[in-house]
């Protein structure tokens, strides 16, 4: 449901407000509209748009020269999917005023500057590509782009620095040569020559341990999951092959080539791309995701081979789209359905190909989840006579590939696939499926089906769920979501805690006190102790038991009363809790009540962190106790895992910032002292003030120390866990002579990768610490290899550092 | 730097609409205030029988929820159709805006919108039946809504509703 822009009344997040009255602003936006727009739907053909525009911008230089700069800089920055049209439109400046074409270069080279100094190094990639093009259209030297290109390569020479960022310079260079090759070459097919040879040379040293930790699957048929680099360098080849003909990409500036040729050029500065820093952050390394090829579509035009330049132009082109459009989604679906040439090629496919790409993207999707199920959705309804079917198609490839698609992808396509049913009354083919009931439930099939059935239960009801499966497939059906109360009825009156019990929900019916309960409570034997032991404040599990119990099963209802029964008797369950058996005990139950439910199970679990009836090390034991042993292959384990990392993520890091803006609030108060002068009393008062800040803030780097302190000991204690499961299993195997590679070991280990994946930032703070402790060489390699790939993704040691120190050794 | 460009800049799905409580305890500006750092979404056109659980599973897609307060008739207590849901961070609404405002759930495409923050009272319908306003007068049939609007209902004769 699209909402009109109210740009009047609400800027919202603008910096200032617009004023309607002042003319130069006026026609600062309206110069913004036009050469946003151009290229659009438009009655006039692009040429003439462009003419026209080239004229208008021309006649509004004398008077508004800098703004029309800052413009087409952040179009060349912003918008790269419709590079050549702008390339064209500089190129028609140029023609027409040598020195705005100057200018624009000059601006150009301070905004990549900047670019790389901010670590923006997508949007720097679409500078570096304007810049090729504009050689294309005479603004620049074909040499001195060829130059521009050597010294970026040169950094592939340098020693001790991290693989990411020369890969990220000989990126750039290849991303470029499909818009420039050509011209490059006529012009220098020596220096060409020579720079490809030496990216050859840097291609075949890099380290890629790390490439199988980021495929979706483990299968290279029928399509390999190539790591970026060498997928693009065999597209180059086969570009060159090819003589560097290219057919794909829209080059307006054809059109206009005896203009063009006219003009003067303008050669590129000397440009040293700035030196690697420490705080860097080169973009990770990724793998290109390929589930399409030629045979796919049936009809209509043929799908580019996996290494030709169009399928490499193709797919930058959407992903751009959507980085630029994905916050509206009619717009991002309108955008991607009217990609030019699309006509000739199977653009439903290749768009479905990309969202899946980015959806499945390892460690994490560019944009959030949500937004790709509320795309395609979009596009259904936009194209419902072809897309929605070549989304079943997809749909069911997937569903093929399961066996090695990877565990977190699978997360994903489960996510995705319940919540678009939900939007199209859950229908599908399921007996299309009816191979995955005769195999094994623990395989990846039915494991799948069931995983999609409980979360479209979720988005609606069991008997919904009941309804739309074919009876065949009641196996895989969920259980319905009710209440396991221990002490139902009278065939439970044998068990200990049952009397009990139902005083207990007497006094809670009754509201009594949380003191009156506690001492109700304290008359509960504890089967773990003596008779004549102490009072009973030692951990006793059958109290948590009965009052638990008793307390969900009155509060069953839904999860506002659940969550109300929470706070109102936080008192008591913080008394329960308070050793650590306590609190294990506390999610013992919870679960033991609530099997059924797991939606019920991580929502009571999420609250009682929050108001710390237990901890995050506690959920973290619990899940990898031997009473979650059989569903330790349950999504929603991972579920909770995941969202209690996050939790202990979210609480550092909202201690480091109350302790960042206590730290500024000192600093600003000394600046005020000093400047202040020599008054006496002001001298005390701020003193004073200072003083409470400095207690303040010790008191705040203690909390920080702290909850680092819990957040080291969590991920130790899942490690370990981990550790310990997977080496069981291993020696198990071994000591059976059976093949280590169960269904089961494939979801641990791919669990344990994805803890690693998932939190990379925050579990390099404790590399140290892990290495020491856990991943010591003693560890079996197959473990041992998670933990190391990891590392080399984050930050693949460049070769040739490796082989200087070892010189120097 | 180059400057962000405002037509680049389009994020219009979570824009406040025109709607303005008219039971907000304060002035305009206040509410605007209040609407423009909100967590806290309305959501409306639900069906009566959706339960805080579906709309738990879906909104949390866009992040964290706070907390769901199911929208009730004052005069039976039962939901009537819409209901409130908080995250925990801004990030998490403006998400439910952009991405699950106007989808399905529970088969009917439901609306979000911001809210100035959840006050004791403003869950039950504001309609004279006491459920909301939209079903006093609605002329359709919803049997997901009770049916006939109550004006309609009251108009209609006592054989159709009692016939099987």
């Amino acid at each position: 449901m699209s909402r009109r822009r109210h740009s009047d009344e609400n800027d919202g997040g603008q910096a200032h407000k617009r004023r309607r009255t002042s003319e130069p602003i006026e026609i600062e936006d309206r110069l913004e509209s036009l050469i946003c727009r151009v290229g659009e739907k438009s009655t006039s053909s692009l040429e003439s748009n462009l003419e026209g525009l080239a004229g208008v911008l021309e006649a509004d230089l004398p008077n508004y020269k800098n703004k029309i700069l800052r413009i087409l800089c952040s179009v060349a920055r912003l918008l790269p999917e419709k590079l050549s049209v702008y390339t064209t439109l500089v190129g028609l400046l140029n023609a027409r005023n040598y020195n705005f074409g100057g200018e624009f270069v000059e601006a150009m080279i301070r905004q990549l500057k900047e670019t790389l100094k901010n670590n923006l190094y997508n949007e720097a990639v679409h500078l570096v590509r304007f810049l090729s093009d504009l050689v294309n259209c005479h603004v620049i030297a074909a040499p001195s782009m060829v130059a521009m290109f050597e010294n970026f390569i040169s950094v592939t020479q340098e020693e001790d620095v991290p693989q990411v960022r020369s890969d990220w310079f000989v990126y750039v260079v290849l991303a470029c040569l499909p818009w420039v090759g050509k011209e490059l070459y006529e012009k220098k097919d020596v220096e060409m020559d020579r720079l490809l040879s030496q990216i050859e040379g840097y291609l075949k040293g890099r380290v890629k341990t790390h490439v199988p930790m980021l495929q979706v699957w483990t299968a290279e048929k029928p399509h390999p999951q190539e790591e970026y680099l060498d997928c693009l360098w065999a597209q180059i080849q086969k570009l060159k092959k090819d003589r560097w003909q290219e057919r794909h990409i829209l080059r307006p500036y054809i059109a206009f080539d005896s203009v063009l040729c006219e003009a003067l050029q303008h050669n590129l500065p000397p440009f040293t791309p700035p030196g690697h820093m420490p705080d860097a952050q080169y973009p990770m390394p990724r793998v290109v995701f390929r589930m399409f090829d030629y045979t796919d579509a049936p009809e209509g035009p043929v799908m580019p081979g996996s290494h030709s330049v169009e399928r490499f132009v193709i797919e930058e082109n959407l992903h751009c789209i959507i980085r630029t459009h994905w916050k509206e989604r009619k717009t991002c679906a309108a955008q991607l359905l009217s990609y030019p040439g699309k006509n000739k090629i199977p653009l439903n496919y290749h768009i479905v190909e990309v969202i899946f790409g980015e959806l499945f993207q390892l460690p994490c999707p560019p944009h959030i989840d949500v937004m790709y199920t509320t795309l395609l959705i979009e596009l259904c309804k936009l194209q419902p006579g072809s897309l929605p079917q070549v989304l079943a198609q997809a749909t069911e490839m997937l569903y093929m590939r399961l066996d090695t698609m990877n565990t977190t992808c699978i997360d994903r396509l489960i996510n995705w696939f319940s919540h678009h049913l939900s939007n199209f009354q859950f229908r599908w083919s399921w007996d299309d499926w009816s191979d995955c009931l005769a195999v094994d439930i623990d395989k990846p099939k039915p494991k799948f089906v069931k995983e999609v059935l409980e979360k479209c239960m979720r988005l609606s009801y069991h008997q919904r769920i009941v309804d739309i499966v074919p009876p065949t497939f009641s196996a895989l059906i969920p259980a319905e979501p009710i209440f396991v109360y221990k002490y139902e009825d009278e065939s439970s009156s044998s068990l200990p805690g049952h009397s009990m019990s139902i005083t207990v929900g007497n006094a809670i019916k009754n509201r009594a006190s949380n003191e009156e309960i506690l001492t109700i409570l304290k008359e509960v034997p504890n089967p773990n102790q003596e008779d004549d032991d102490d009072e009973g404040e030692s951990f006793n599990p059958l109290k948590i038991d009965v009052f638990l119990q008793t307390l969900l099963h009155l509060a069953a209802k839904s999860f506002s009363h659940s969550f109300s029964a929470l706070g109102k008797f936080h008192e008591i369950l913080k008394n329960l809790t308070e050793s650590d058996e306590g609190k294990l005990h506390i999610l013992k139950v919870v679960y033991e009540a609530w099997r059924n439910h797991p939606q019920m199970i991580s929502v009571l679990v999420d609250k009682m962190i929050r108001t710390q009836i237990v901890d995050c090390a506690a959920v973290a034991n619990w899940l990898f106790s031997q009473d979650m042993a059989h569903e330790f292959t349950r999504l929603f384990v991972w579920e909770i895992l995941h969202s209690t990392i996050r939790k202990m993520d979210k609480h550092v890091q909202k201690i480091q910032q109350e302790l960042e803006e206590a730290k500024d609030k000192l600093e600003k108060q000394q600046h005020k002292r000093r400047d202040s002068g020599d008054d006496e009393d002001m001298d005390k008062a701020s003193e004073d003030e200072e003083g409470q800040l400095e207690e303040q803030i010790e008191r705040l780097q203690e909390k920080v120390e702290s909850a680092q302190s819990e957040q080291k000991n969590l991920f130790l204690v899942i490690f370990q866990r981990f550790i310990m499961l997977l080496t069981e299993h291993l020696v198990r195997c071994e000591t059976g002579s059976v093949d280590i590679s169960t269904p089961w070991y494939k979801n641990c280990i791919e669990r344990l990768q994805q803890i690693f994946l998932m939190h990379h930032v925050t579990i390099q703070q404790y590399m140290g610490t892990l290495e020491n402790l856990l991943f010591t060489a003693e560890l079996d390699p197959h473990i041992l290899a998670v933990y190391q790939h990891s590392r080399t993704r984050r930050n693949p040691d460049n070769p040739r550092t490796a082989r200087f120190k070892k010189l120097a050794s | 730097m180059s400057a962000k460009l405002n037509a680049l800049n389009s994020d219009s799905y979570i824009d406040v609409s025109q709607y303005r409580d008219q039971h907000f305890k304060g002035n305009r500006y206040e509410q605007e205030k209040l609407l423009k750092q909100s967590h806290t979404l309305y959501v409306g056109n639900l069906s009566f029988y959706t339960t805080e659980e579906q709309v738990h599973e879906l909104f949390s897609k866009s992040g964290d929820v706070k907390r769901i307060i199911i929208g009730l008739d004052k005069v039976k207590k039962t939901a009537c159709g819409f209901c409130f849901v908080e995250y925990y961070t801004r990030t998490g609404a403006e998400n439910a805006m952009r991405f699950i405002n106007g989808t399905r759930l529970d088969d009917r495409i439901i609306r979000t919108d911001w809210d100035a923050g959840f006050k004791e009272g403003r869950q039950y319908g504001r309609g004279k039946s006491g459920g909301q306003v939209r079903d006093e007068y609605r002329q359709d049939y919803d049997p997901a809504r009770g049916g006939y609007g109550k004006l309609a209902q009251q108009h209609r004769p006592t054989e159709a509703r009692n016939s099987f």
